[in-house]
């Protein structure tokens, strides 16, 4: 056994994706397909931790019981779905807190569309509209990830996601049947949201060169833009339905391939964003550092004192 | 004063507590110490809101002025709010959040063990559902205060100085009028002294474990029960209230 | 300063009275009490569970995959030990 050279191995390896064995923690795999999980799956970790920040900024001014109790839960959720996925990449042998350190210092990187600011109620329903309806199109074909410990996290966060998205809704819908202040709330969010919330799916697949092996391994099961292609499909019906306008004057059934044709993405926006330049990286990252900081001394304190009670325990 | 009259005062009195400590806690979601601890943390303020939404619903019911939980949350003036102003003190670092919740559950738990038996079948029944979560939240609390107290040097001099800082607070928990004698001596309430003395014994306890010593020289602060807050209340209702307020008569 | 990090954890959640506690998922806690009190807050919030296990992840000790031919396999030409390997005449029953 342990004298297979790594072409058997690596043919093996492949084998086992190719016949949807899973891949587990331990098993052999080859160095670059564990360093592609590690940094997926913990960028994946980041967007859910920063993620709770944008909808965290209305918390305090939900506008009634209801709506707050939801939110909270939701934020909630977010940080339920991080720790799943650290929790996945740990079992590479990553560590959480130094993967936590590499999105404090910018090496890491997450969603883009955390980046922009939460400027009114109507953002909660965009948010939870587009970006979890985004977010699920993404998740649910990685339910099916190779990689054991990813593909249950996801079925675990695609289960519970479900009613963020519906929540996200009901508030958006409520609003572009409201009064015109609050619709003109609601397409001003639809209006700032959209175009973020198809950048989400990543560049076209002519520029996503990673891609291809990706789906090899199985990490990945569909492309950037067959992914975009369905999150217009499906959601472009729903605005129609409550009354609200895409701000896409490009955008339009075609009959021919039965898919919405849509207007050119902003692909220097998206790329200023990532480097860091959109409305809010740097207060996003500054305000999960600082919680990393504040929090040292009570992380600290647990410690010492479970040691103590350790050594005491022990005499 | 009819007990009704006075039954609406005091459960607008407890749920006020739920909803202003609710929000307090609800500010630190997305900024906990690490992640499980952000997790518990909104979880806690959670079962807060919850509590608050069934006590202000039944306030609002009491009344009998077509107000109701959201009513009462959302669209009244300072002065009209009933809360501790233990709760409404602001989070500081986690220590004093963690020392405001021990302090506060430590007398929800008490009181929610005797409004189990409340002669009055509603609260009787919001205190039995909200005391399975006050339970889970008091020993949270009171585990984090023995950790922070025992722990570092730094930690305990840092929860010592939040000690210091809420003590003034603490009295006001028992805080009683006409409004109580009332409802007292129709088996609605417990006494509050009972709840005082055990109060003591139990807090003492835990503080003892930490290695914290209880300030003895303090004056202390009341007014929250009759509507007299301090500075901190008006800036959480500007943000508690601001939605309801920019867009009056709305649904969301 | 100590600057060392909560170890990590394994969780193992029970989700109804008569079935075994089952593999979760992880999280960092400073001791076992704080593991259990985690774990009900991060891997329960939908009412997943009535019983929690945690066990400090260094303390588990796994077998190597590379060897599972040699571990697993053996029993699998082992017909023998499941029903099915033996002729019962027809109308025999409780058998």
């Amino acid at each position: 056994m342990k004298d297979l050279n790594i072409q058997e191995l690596e043919r093996r390896f492949q084998e086992k994706i190719d016949n949807d064995i899973k891949i587990e923690p331990r098993d052999w795999m080859p160095e670059e397909y564990r360093q592609t999980l590690i940094r997926q799956i913990s960028q994946h970790a980041h967007s859910e931790i920063v993620g709770m920040l944008p909808e965290g900024n209305w918390i305090t001014r939900a506008p009634n019981l209801r709506r707050k109790a939801v939110l909270l839960a939701k934020v909630q959720d977010e940080a339920g779905h991080g720790l799943y996925l650290y929790s996945a990449v740990e079992t590479l042998g990553a560590d959480r807190e130094q993967t936590i350190d590499d999105l404090h210092t910018g090496k890491a990187k997450y969603s883009s569309i955390f980046n922009y600011p939460t400027t009114s109620w109507a953002d909660m329903g965009a948010i939870g509209w587009l970006v979890d309806g985004a977010a699920i199109m993404n998740q649910v074909p990685l339910c099916r990830c190779s990689y054991g410990p990813y593909a249950r996290a996801m079925v675990r966060v695609c289960k519970e996601e479900s009613f963020h998205q519906r929540q996200g809704f009901e508030i958006i819908s409520l609003l572009a049947q409201g009064t015109p202040e609050q619709k003109e709330m609601a397409q001003d969010a639809l209006n700032r949201f959209w175009w973020p919330a198809l950048m989400m799916f990543g560049p076209n697949d002519a520029e996503s060169p990673n891609t291809l092996q990706s789906m090899k391994w199985k990490i990945k099961r569909l492309t950037n833009d067959e992914l975009r292609q369905q999150f217009v499909d499906v959601t472009v019906p729903q605005a129609h339905m409550i009354g609200l306008t895409i701000p896409d004057k490009d955008l339009k059934f075609n009959e021919e391939t039965g898919h919405y044709d849509f207007g050119v993405i902003d692909w220097a926006e998206f790329w200023e964003v990532v480097k860091g330049n959109g409305p809010c990286n740097k207060e996003r990252v500054d305000a999960r550092r600082k919680a990393k900081e504040d929090g040292q001394w009570v992380r600290d304190a647990a410690m010492a004192y479970a040691e103590k009670r350790k050594i005491q325990k022990a005499s | 004063m009819e007990t009704k009259e006075a039954l609406f005062e005091y459960v607008l009195r407890i749920g006020d507590d739920s909803l202003i400590l609710g929000h307090r806690v609800s500010e630190w979601c997305g900024h906990g110490p690490i992640l499980e601890e952000d997790i518990a943390l909104t979880n806690i303020a959670l079962d807060l809101i919850g509590q608050a939404t069934n006590l202000l619903d039944y306030a609002g019911q009491l009344e009998g002025k077509g107000r109701d939980g959201d009513a009462l949350a959302f669209l009244r003036y300072d002065r009209e709010y009933k809360n501790l102003l233990l709760v409404e003190q602001t989070n500081g670092d986690f220590g004093k959040t963690i020392l405001r919740q021990f302090l506060f559950d430590a007398y929800r738990t008490l009181l929610l063990t005797r409004l189990s038996k409340s002669t009055d079948e509603q609260l009787s029944a919001i205190a039995v559902k909200s005391l399975k979560e006050t339970k889970y939240h008091l020993k949270h609390s009171s585990e984090w205060v023995i950790r922070l107290g025992d722990g570092t040097e730094d930690s305990h001099s840092r929860i010592q100085s939040s000690l210091d800082a809420l003590w003034k607070y603490t009295d006001e928990i028992f805080f009683a009028n006409e409004v109580d004698a009332l409802l007292e001596k129709e088996g609605i309430i417990p006494s509050m002294e009972g709840i005082k003395n055990e109060w003591t014994f139990f807090v003492s306890d835990i503080f003892a474990e930490a290695g914290l010593v209880i300030p003895t020289n303090n004056w202390k602060q009341e007014g929250g029960r009759t509507g007299r807050h301090t500075e901190h209340l008006g800036y959480l209702l500007a943000e508690l209230q601001y939605m309801q307020r920019a867009y009056p008569d709305m649904k969301w | 300063m100590s600057n060392k990090e909560w170890p990590l954890w394994e969780v193992f959640i029970r989700s109804k009275q008569g079935l075994n506690h089952k593999h979760v998922g992880s999280l960092r806690a400073a001791d076992s009490k704080m593991a259990v009190e985690n774990a009900r807050d991060v891997y329960t919030r939908r009412s997943e569970g009535i019983s929690i296990w945690v066990v400090e992840s260094n303390n588990v000790f796994a077998s190597d995959p590379s060897e599972a031919d040699s571990l697993f396999e053996p029993a699998d030409s082992k017909a023998y030990r499941h029903p099915l390997f033996y002729d019962v005449p027809d109308g025999i029953s409780h058998m």
